[in-house]
C-alpha cells in the first residue's frame, strides 16, 4: 500500500487487528515455530494407507467419521497423474500399456516415467513463472520487448528436469552470481529477479521505478519462500504479522545492493564462432578508435561531468537534466538490457571500470557526442565512426545475451522509505532478516547469505511453504489454503501434522523436489476417485435448516464432516490455460514438442495487441505456431487473450494460486477460436488417417485421444447422431481450413471437424478428474 | 477463504431466506451436497445495493493520456500575463516534483473560452458540442492524484492504488451489484484511439484479486465485437446449435455419472455463450438506429466514427442492462504540438460525447446513468521543458496536483462548477477532491458505501478507495 493507515484506518480494520492480536495470545504463531517431525498417527484401518501421508488424512477423517473414496480407475488415474506431473494428457498407447500392466508397481512405473520426462520441467516451470510474474516485455506505457527474457525460463525448465535440489534452486535464483566461481548457468538463474517491470516512459523517474523493482523483489522473497505478505510493511508496520516497517527495509537492503546486468551467454552452437571472432573484432575496433582516442576521451569526460552535475543539481539546466535522465531511461531499451547499467557505469570511477564497461559506455556516448560539442563531433566525424562501430558489431557472430543480477559497484545507503514514498528518507538500515524468525548468523550480509538463511534447516517457513505449494499443485488447494500467506491472517492448515511431516521429509531428503512429488502422487489419498462415496452422501430429510446452515458454515472453515478439503475424495480441477492449449495440440497431432528456446507468437486476432499502447503481434510461422503455451510470448500490457480468458494471471503481479473460473468467454474460445478450430480439423484428419474403419471405430479413437477412455454406448449414439445431422446439413459444406493459409494440407471433412470440436468442448476434456 | 464456495453459499442462503418452506427441502439438499447441488447462481446475478441508488449504470469515458484542462475547461487569465515567464516561486514552495525544472515557462492557452448554459460554464472553442451540455455537467476542477506517470496514475483512477493486482472500478461495481444484462457481460470496455493504444492496456480493466467473472470484457471495433463470437467459417447457426446440443447432452451424461456440479455451471456458460452469439451482433448492429441518431453521434463521418460508434454502443448497452461501460480514448498525452494533437482528439470525441449525454437525456436514461469524462491527471500550466521552448510546438507535461473532470446524470447535480484552483490552476484552493473521493462518490451514486464494498485478500479487507475516500456531497443532487 502506498499510504499510511493513519486516522482513516477503519473500525473494521482495527477490529481485525485486535482479533489477530487476541488470537496470538502468548503462543508464537504456529508458522514461526520450529518444524518438528510428528509421529505417524495410529489409524483404525492401516490397510487403507499406502503411504505415511494417508495416515494423517485417514486420522482426521476417522475423527470426523468419514470414509475415504475408492481408488480411481486406471484410465482416470493415468490421465490425472499425466496432467498433474507433465501437464499433458496420456496418449492412447500409454493408457493401454498402463491398463494392461498386471505386474505390481504399474502405477509407480508411470509416475517414474513422467518424472523423467523432458516435459516435466515445462509443466513445473509454469507456477514459478506465475510467482516471479515472468514476461517478455518491460511493462508500463512503452512496454518494450525483452527478447532474451526466455533465458531464465530455459534455465528453470532445465533445473527442474535435472532434479535440482530446492536449496540449490533457491540459492541460484536469488544469488547465483555470488556463488564462488559462478558459472554462466548459475548467473542465468538470477533472471528470476529480472522479471520486475521497467518504466522507460519519458518523464518517469528511474530512481522511483528502481525502488519499485526492489520493493517487488523483496515482496517476492517474502511471499514465495516465507509465505509472508511482507509487502504490506513497505509503508507502515504490518497490521497483523510481526513485521515492522524497519524490518521490511532491512530485508529490502539485501536486494537494494543488486543491479541488473545482461551478460553474453552464448548458446552451445554460438560459443565457438563467437569466441573465435573476438580477437579480430577487438583488433579492428581498436584500429577504428585509436586515432581519435584522445579527443573522444576528452569529449566523453566533459559529457560525464555535465550529466553528473545535472544529477547532483536537478532543475538548473533542463537540457543536461534530460541527458542524464535519458541514460537512465533508454539504455538497452528494446533489448531487455539492465536499464540502469549506464548510470552505474557513469557513477563508477573511470579507473575502476572494466574494459567491457568502458566499451559499452563509449558505444552509448559516441552518437551523443554532439550534445557536448557539436562542432567537434562533426570535425571528428563521429557520426561516421558510430556507423563503422555498429557495422563492426553487426559482423560479429551472433551471441545470445541473458538477463542476470550483479552486486552493485556503487554501494549506497538503504533507508526506510517513509509511507513507502521513495523520496521520504527515514532511518538508515543494514541488511537483516525478520526478528520473528531465527537469526542470520553469517557475518556476510548479501543475497547469498539471505538465500542460505532461507534454506537453513532451522528456518520454520521455507520448507512448509514449498511443500504446501506442491500439495496445492496436486489437490487444487494447499494444506494452508492461502499459499502466499502463512501469517496470522492466513488460513490455518487443515492438517498441521501432515504439513510438518512433509516439510521434515523434504528436508530429510535433501530438498528433493521430484522425490516429494513422487511421495504425494503415489499416496492413496492422491489416487482416490473424485466421486463422493455413496455412503457419505448427505440425507437432507434428516436435517433442519439451522443444522444444514451450520454444517455448511463449518465446511467453509474446513472442519466438518464431508468437507472437501479433508480429502475424503479427489477434487476435479479445471485445466490451466496452458494445459488446455497443450492438450488440444497434442491430441490433434499438431503439437511441436521441442523443449526450450525463445518465446513464440501463436495466431490471435490483431485487436488483442492493439489494446496496448504500441504493441503489435506478428504470428510465428511453422512449428512455432504449435508450441506449448509455456512458450507463448507474454506482452505485459496486452497478454495472450486465450490465456487470460482461462485465468492466466496478470503478468505484472505475483500469483501464488490461479483462479479457475467458468465463463461464456471460455466457451466462445473453445467453440470458435481459429486455433481450436484448426486443431479440430487436424484431429478429424488424424482420426480418418489412423483408423481404417467405420464411424463408430473412428469416434472411439477420437474419444480415446481426447479423454483417454472409451465412449459409452449412449455417448456413441449422441456423436453418431450429430454426425448424421451435420452430414444432412446442406449449409455445412465449406471445408475447414487451417489458420495458416499457406498450409497446403488437404481439407478436413466439415462434419468430422465439428464432431472433434465437440470433444474439445466437453467439460471432461478441460478437467482433470 | 474459498470464495467460490462462499459466494455459492451466500447465493443459496439468499435463496433460502426468500423461499417458502415448500422449496426449502430442495434448497436443503443443495445446501448440503457439494456433489449434487443444482446450478449455482451466476456471480453476475443482480444483487441489491446498500441503500437506494441514484444511478443504475455507469458510462466512464476515460480520456487516457490526460487531456489538458487549460485548453478545454479552465481559462486562466493570469497565465496570459505570465506567458513565457518562469513559474513564480510562490507556486513551487514545498514541492518535490520531477516536473518543475528551472527553465519551465508558463504557456498561456491559445484557445478562446466562452461561458455556456444557464450556469455559465467555461468551455474552449475545441469542445463546442460538450459546451451545449453545460447544464447537465458538474465540472470538477479540483481533482488531485498521487502520482504523475500514466500507467500508475491510470491504475489509481481505475483501481484505487498505483499497484498491480487490484480490481478495477467496473470489477468492484459488478462484484457489488451484479448486472441486469442477461445475454451480455456486465462490465464492458470499448477502445478507440488517435494513433496509439491505452498506456496501461488490459491491466486497467483487470479483476485483480476478485473472481475472474468480474473482469472487463473488451468489445472490439474490428472483427468480432467479443473475441471469437463468430462460429468458424462455414458453420450455419443450425450446425452451431447441433454442436452445442451434442456438447450439452454429453456434459449432462457426465453430470449423471459424476454429480460434479461444475458441469452444470459449464452447461450454463455454453448456453450464455450461445445467447451472446445472437445478442452481441444485435447490439452492435446499428442499422435500427435512425438517421438522426447516427448523425448526432457522427457515425457516418470518418473522424467521429470510431468514438461515436462506441458512444452509441454505450447507450445501447445501458439500455440492455450492462452495469459498467468504460470507453477508453487514447492518447491525450500532448507533450508537444499540443494545438494540433489536442484538436484531433477533440474533433474525434467532442460531438459524440455530447450526443451521448443528449441521447441518454431524451430517452430518460440519463437519470439512471452516471456519465464520467476525464483522464488520469491534468497537464501543467507550463510548456513542456524537456522538448525545448520552440514557439508553435509547445506541449504540456503531466500535472497530478489539480485537474478537471466532467460528471453528469444519475445522482449528479448538473450545471455547477465545483472546486477552485489558484490563478495558475496549479493547486486546488477550495474543495480539493482526491481520486478516492471521486470513487467513493461514484459508488455512492450506485447505492454503495465504499467502506462496505470490501473483499478479503491476504488477510485484509480491501476496497476500491484503499484507506481514503469521502463522498463529496456537493456533487450530488
Amino acid at each position: 500500500m502506498m499510504r499510511v493507515f493513519d486516522h482513516t484506518t477503519t473500525i473494521a480494520l482495527a477490529m481485525m487487528f485486535l482479533a489477530a492480536v487476541a488470537s496470538r495470545g502468548d503462543e508464537p504463531h504456529w508458522a514461526y515455530q520450529p518444524i518438528v517431525r510428528p509421529a505417524l498417527p495410529w489409524v483404525e484401518n492401516p490397510e487403507s494407507c499406502a503411504a505415511p501421508i494417508d495416515c494423517f488424512i485417514a486420522k482426521r477423517l476417522e475423527a470426523e467419521g468419514v470414509h475415504t473414496a475408492d481408488e480411481a480407475d486406471r484410465v482416470t488415474l493415468i490421465r490425472r497423474v499425466s496432467l498433474d506431473v507433465i501437464g499433458l494428457p496420456p496418449t492412447p498407447e500409454e493408457v493401454r500399456e498402463f491398463v494392461n500392466d498386471d505386474r505390481p508397481g504399474a502405477y509407480e512405473r508411470v509416475v517414474d516415467r513422467l518424472l523423467a520426462s523432458p516435459h516435466y520441467g515445462e509443466h513445473g516451470a509454469r507456477p514459478w513463472l506465475d510467482l516471479c510474474h515472468y514476461a517478455d516485455t518491460d511493462g508500463y506505457l512503452t512496454d518494450q520487448t525483452r527478447p532474451v527474457a526466455w533465458r531464465y525460463r530455459a534455465w528453470l525448465v532445465d533445473a527442474l528436469n535435472a532434479g535440482m535440489s530446492f536449496d540449490q534452486f533457491t540459492i541460484e535464483q536469488l544469488a547465483g552470481d555470488l556463488l564462488p566461481d559462478a558459472t554462466a548457468r548459475q548467473k542465468l538463474a538470477t533472471g528470476f529477479l529480472r522479471q520486475t517491470l521497467s518504466n522507460r516512459e519519458g518523464g518517469a523517474d528511474p530512481v522511483e521505478f528502481r525502488v519499485k523493482q526492489v520493493l517487488d523483489r523483496t515482496s517476492m522473497v517474502g511471499e514465495i519462500w516465507m509465505g509472508l505478505t511482507v509487502g504490506c510493511a513497505q509503508c507502515h508496520d504490518h497490521k497483523f504479522d510481526e513485521i515492522s516497517q524497519q524490518e521490511f527495509y532491512e530485508l529490502y537492503a539485501f536486494l537494494d545492493a543488486a543491479e541488473e546486468i545482461n551478460i553474453d551467454a552464448p548458446l552451445p552452437s554460438e560459443r565457438e564462432p563467437y569466441e573465435a571472432a573476438l580477437p579480430e573484432y577487438h583488433r579492428q575496433r581498436q584500429e577504428l578508435l585509436a586515432p581519435l582516442a584522445v579527443e573522444i576521451n576528452e569529449l566523453q569526460r566533459r559529457w560525464e561531468e555535465k550529466i553528473l552535475a545535472a544529477r547532483d543539481n536537478p532543475g538548473e539546466d533542463w537540457y543536461w537534466d534530460r541527458q542524464w535522465e535519458l541514460v537512465g531511461l533508454v539504455w538497452g531499451g528494446g533489448l531487455g538490457e539492465g536499464q540502469l547499467e549506464g548510470w552505474q557505469i557513469v557513477m563508477l570511477d573511470p579507473a575502476k571500470r572494466s574494459q567491457l564497461q568502458k566499451d559499452r559506455l563509449l558505444d552509448y556516448f559516441v552518437p551523443k557526442a554532439d550534445t557536448v560539442d557539436a562542432a567537434k563531433a562533426k570535425e571528428l566525424k563521429l557520426g561516421e565512426l558510430n556507423a563503422e562501430l555498429r557495422k563492426l558489431q553487426a559482423s560479429l557472430p551472433k551471441v545470445t545475451r541473458a538477463p542476470t543480477m550483479m552486486q552493485t559497484q556503487n554501494p549506497h545507503t538503504t533507508f526506510v522509505h517513509l509511507a513507502g514514498d521513495f523520496r521520504d528518507r527515514g532511518d538508515d538500515v543494514l541488511p537483516d532478516t525478520l526478528d520473528v524468525l531465527p537469526a542470520l548468523k553469517e557475518e556476510r550480509r548479501d543475497r547469498l547469505a539471505l538465500a542460505q538463511w532461507l534454506v537453513s534447516p532451522e528456518h520454520p517457513l521455507t520448507a512448509r511453504v514449498a511443500v504446501n505449494r506442491m500439495w496445492q499443485q496436486f489437490f487444487g488447494r494447499g494444506i494452508v489454503a492461502t499459499a502466499g500467506d502463512f501469517g496470522v491472517r492466513g488460513t490455518p492448515p487443515t492438517h498441521p501434522d501432515l504439513l510438518d511431516w512433509l516439510a521434515t521429509e523434504f528436508l530429510r531428503s535433501g530438498w528433493d523436489v521430484k522425490g516429494l512429488q513422487r511421495l504425494i502422487v503415489t499416496s492413496a489419498t492422491y489416487r482416490q476417485s473424485s466421486h463422493l462415496a455413496p455412503r457419505d452422501a448427505p440425507h437432507a430429510k434428516d436435517l433442519t435448516l439451522e443444522k444444514a446452515v451450520a454444517i455448511q458454515t463449518s465446511r467453509q472453515a474446513g472442519s466438518s464432516r464431508g468437507a472437501r478439503w479433508l480429502l475424503s475424495k479427489q477434487t476435479p480441477l479445471r485445466l490451466s490455460a496452458e494445459q488446455i492449449r497443450d492438450a488440444t495440440l497434442l491430441t490433434s497431432g499438431l503439437w511441436d514438442s521441442r523443449v526450450g528456446g525463445p518465446s513464440v507468437r501463436p495466431p490471435q486476432p490483431a485487436s488483442v495487441s492493439e489494446e496496448g499502447y504500441g504493441n503489435t503481434w506478428e504470428a510465428s510461422a511453422g512449428g512455432d505456431r504449435y508450441r506449448r503455451g509455456l512458450y507463448t510470448w507474454v506482452q505485459r500490457t496486452s497478454p495472450f487473450a486465450m490465456h487470460i480468458t482461462f485465468d492466466a494471471p496478470n503478468p505484472n503481479h505475483i500469483c501464488t494460486r490461479r483462479d479457475r473460473s467458468n465463463t461464456p468467454l471460455q466457451a466462445l474460445t473453445l467453440l470458435n477460436d481459429p486455433v481450436f478450430h484448426e486443431a479440430a480439423a487436424a484431429l478429424a484428419q488424424r482420426v480418418q488417417r489412423e483408423v481404417d474403419g467405420d464411424d463408430q471405430q473412428r469416434i472411439t479413437h477420437a474419444f480415446r485421444l481426447c479423454l483417454a477412455r472409451d465412449p459409452k454406448p449412449e455417448e456413441l449414439a449422441v456423436l453418431r447422431g450429430l454426425l448424421q445431422q451435420l452430414r444432412d446439413d446442406p449449409e455445412l459444406n465449406t471445408p475447414a481450413t487451417g489458420t495458416d493459409s499457406s498450409d497446403p494440407a488437404p481439407a478436413a471433412d466439415p462434419a468430422w471437424t465439428m464432431l472433434c470440436s465437440v470433444l474439445f468442448n466437453l467439460h471432461e476434456f478441460v478437467t482433470r478428474n | 477463504m474459498e470464495w467460490r464456495d462462499l459466494l455459492a453459499f451466500q447465493n443459496r442462503r439468499c435463496f433460502l431466506q426468500h423461499t417458502a418452506g415448500g422449496l426449502g427441502s430442495i434448497a436443503l439438499s443443495q445446501l448440503l451436497a457439494d456433489t449434487t447441488s443444482a446450478a449455482v447462481a451466476s456471480p453476475l446475478a443482480p444483487r441489491p445495493p446498500h441503500f437506494k441508488p441514484r444511478a443504475k449504470n455507469v458510462i466512464f469515458i476515460f480520456m487516457s493520456g490526460a487531456p489538458s484542462q487549460y485548453d478545454l475547461y479552465l481559462p486562466r487569465p493570469e497565465m496570459q500575463r505570465l506567458h513565457r515567464q518562469p513559474v513564480p516561486g510562490s507556486f513551487l514552495l514545498n514541492l518535490n516534483d520531477a516536473l518543475i525544472k528551472g527553465s519551465a515557462q508558463v504557456f498561456a492557452s491559445p484557445r478562446k473560452f466562452s461561458k455556456h448554459g444557464e450556469c455559465g460554464m467555461d468551455f474552449s472553442d475545441y469542445v463546442p458540442h460538450l459546451a451545449t451540455c453545460a447544464d447537465e455537467f458538474c465540472m470538477v476542477r479540483s481533482l488531485h492524484t498521487d502520482v504523475s506517470n500514466h500507467h500508475p496514475a491510470q491504475l489509481i483512477m481505475n483501481c484505487g492504488v498505483p499497484l498491480f493486482g487490484h480490481p478495477s472500478m467496473g470489477s468492484w461495481v459488478t462484484y457489488g451489484l451484479g448486472s441486469e444484462a442477461n445475454d451480455l457481460p456486465g462490465y464492458v470496455v470499448l477502445l478507440s484511439n488517435s494513433g496509439e493504444g491505452v498506456d496501461g492496456g488490459s491491466s486497467l480493466w483487470n479483476n485483480g484479486f476478485l473472481p475472474s467473472e468480474y473482469r472487463g470484457v473488451n468489445f472490439r471495433s474490428k472483427g468480432d465485437p467479443i473475441l471469437h463470437l463468430t462460429s468458424p467459417p462455414g458453420t450455419s447457426r443450425r450446425a452451431q446449435r447441433s454442436r452445442l446440443d451434442a456438447i450439452r447432452t454429453l456434459n449432462e451424461l457426465r453430470l449423471q455419472d459424476t454429480g460434479n456440479s461444475e458441469i452444470e455451471s459449464r452447461i450454463a456458460a455454453y448456453e450464455l455463450a450461445y445467447r451472446m452469439q445472437a445478442a452481441a451482433p444485435e447490439l452492435v448492429d446499428l442499422s435500427d438506429e435512425t438517421r438522426t441518431t447516427r448523425q448526432m453521434y457522427g457515425i457516418d463521418h470518418e473522424t467521429t466514427e470510431p468514438f461515436g460508434t462506441n458512444c452509441l454502443l454505450a447507450r445501447r448497452m445501458v439500455e440492455r442492462g450492462v452495469r459498467f461501460v468504460q470507453l477508453y480514448h487514447s492518447t491525450w498525452d500532448d507533450h508537444s504540438n499540443l494545438n494540433t494533437k489536442l484538436k484531433k482528439n477533440c474533433d474525434m470525441t467532442d460531438q459524440p460525447a455530447a450526443a451521448l449525454i443528449k441521447d441518454l437525456k431524451q430517452r430518460g436514461l440519463l437519470d439512471e446513468t452516471l456519465v464520467i469524462w476525464g483522464g488520469e491527471f491534468g497537464r501543467t500550466p507550463m510548456n513542456e521543458v524537456r522538448r525545448g521552448n520552440t514557439p508553435g510546438k509547445e506541449g504540456r507535461d503531466h500535472h497530478p496536483f489539480a485537474f478537471t473532470m466532467l460528471l453528469a446524470g444519475g445522482g449528479i447535480k448538473g450545471g455547477q462548477m465545483v472546486g477552485e484552483t489558484d490563478e495558475l490552476g496549479y493547486h486546488p484552493i477550495k474543495d480539493p477532491i482526491h481520486v478516492h473521493d471521486l470513487q467513493a462518490t461514484i459508488l455512492h451514486c450506485l447505492g454503495m458505501d465504499h467502506q462496505l464494498l470490501t473483499f478479503r485478500h491476504q488477510g485484509r479487507d480491501f476496497r476500491l478507495t484503499d484507506v481514503g475516500g469521502n463522498v463529496v456531497q456537493k456533487l450530488l443532487v
